[in-house]
């Protein structure tokens, strides 16, 4: 049974303690990427809440009532990839067909997710064992891992491109410009997310 | 030929510091020099197994449907990574964690799938998988001998300097942002200066 506590934990977990971007490292193609527009990386980083949304959901059901269940969970890596693509496939399809408003602005970040280690990670994360309390992920708390992960993405996403704008006008040196000033970037921006560290649930 | 071979994968097409590819592990795995070239190693293997297999396949599939194919076929190897490590090597494979089942989604192994093994032959696909491979580990180990010798006053796992007080920064997080951004910069510098010269 899943205790509201429990959620509440993981929700601040998985967005600020360990964010996937900052303290994991988790999805940082996608995240220096597409960070140069605060519009598209709105756009990626709804695209990648929902597709993790529902690969989380998916992986777990075929993870506990199929792989597990038969004895097979070492074809863990293989099955999940492939749910992955398909689902991302789906997705894509039916928002051509049923949203085309939402297709145009999620449509061209779809296909990039597919390779987003983001969301294999959060599906493999859900077949181990929860830390805050030591038992496997239940399904409300997988999905629940699965969006609050995405946020966190999207989070430290909006953020990198708000400052992006910004150092755009900035004076770098010559050999740091683009990338590694970024980096840069990011790295501070990590050290502040450690600071999270402090709210720990955990142990 | 192979000498010039060597010198792309390993400089002039570096997957990190050059094409920018891969960068989940690489940062996540570079805290101790062991842990990167475990991941560098493993990372090569796979890459070579499935150049072999993309390109000896290349023909028979499909162009709509190549790149789930491809997928499979890199999941496949890295699940015979992921056994070899849990039997041989279960240190550094409790290390490593969920990086090693997500070398499936490194992007140098499906980039290079894409751009090179679906449209070379065999033993050139081989060859690029190896260089590239080594590139990567290349790459790790410096990044990693950064890491661990500043963050926490280790090479391999001995003792460095004595009276050194490492910087714990640069095993966590952030330190792998400014160490990546360092190395690429001072990078840059060179090739900068090389090139007006």
């Amino acid at each position: 049974m899943e205790s509201i506590t429990s959620l509440i934990g993981i929700s601040i977990g998985a967005v600020l303690i360990n964010n996937f971007v900052l303290s994991r490292f988790l999805g940082l193609c996608p995240f220096f990427g597409v960070s140069k527009k605060l519009s598209s990386a709105i756009g990626m980083g709804m695209a990648v809440i929902f597709v993790m949304a529902m690969a989380s959901s998916f992986t777990w059901v075929i993870n506990s009532y199929i792989l597990v269940k038969f004895g097979v969970d070492y074809l863990q890596t293989i099955v999940f990839i492939l749910v992955i693509a398909a689902l991302v496939q789906l997705v894509e399809m039916a928002l051509q067909k049923y949203s085309p408003a939402l297709y145009e602005a999620l449509g061209i970040y779809l296909p990039l997710i597919t390779t987003n280690c983001a969301v294999l990670g959060v599906a493999i994360i859900n077949t181990g064992v929860n830390q805050l309390t030591g038992n496997p992920y239940s399904f409300i708390e997988s999905l629940v891992n699965g969006v609050t992960s995405g946020v966190g993405f999207m989070l430290a996403l909006i953020l990198m491109a708000g400052i992006r704008e910004k150092l755009e006008l900035a004076n770098v040196p010559k050999a740091m410009e683009g990338l590694p000033i970024t980096f840069i970037t990011a790295g501070l921006m990590a050290m502040a997310f450690l600071g999270f560290a402090g709210l720990n649930f955990f142990k | 030929m192979l000498k010039g071979e060597l010198k792309r994968g390993l400089l002039t097409e570096n997957p990190i510091f050059v094409l920018v590819l891969g960068l989940c592990p690489s940062m996540a795995t570079s805290t101790s020099i062991e842990n990167g070239i475990g991941m560098g190693l493993a990372a090569t293997f796979v890459l070579a197994c499935s150049n072999v297999i993309i390109s000896l396949v290349r023909k028979v599939i499909p162009d709509k449907v190549r790149i789930p194919c491809f997928i499979v076929i890199i999941a496949t190897f890295v699940t015979v990574v992921q056994f070899l490590m849990k039997a041989y090597l279960p240190a550094l494979d409790k290390q490593l964690g969920i990086f090693v089942p997500l070398i499936v989604v490194n992007c140098i192994i499906l980039g290079r799938a894409e751009a090179f093994a679906s449209k070379s032959n065999v033993f050139q696909s081989l060859i690029d998988g190896v260089v590239i491979g080594l590139g990567f580990t290349l790459a790790l180990f410096i990044l990693s001998f950064i890491r661990e010798s500043i963050g926490s006053n280790k090479l391999l796992g001995l003792k460095f300097l004595p009276g050194y007080e490492p910087m714990t920064i640069f095993i966590l997080a952030p330190g792998g942002f400014f160490t990546i951004a360092l190395v690429m910069g001072l990078i840059r510098h060179f090739s900068n200066r090389k090139r007006s010269a």
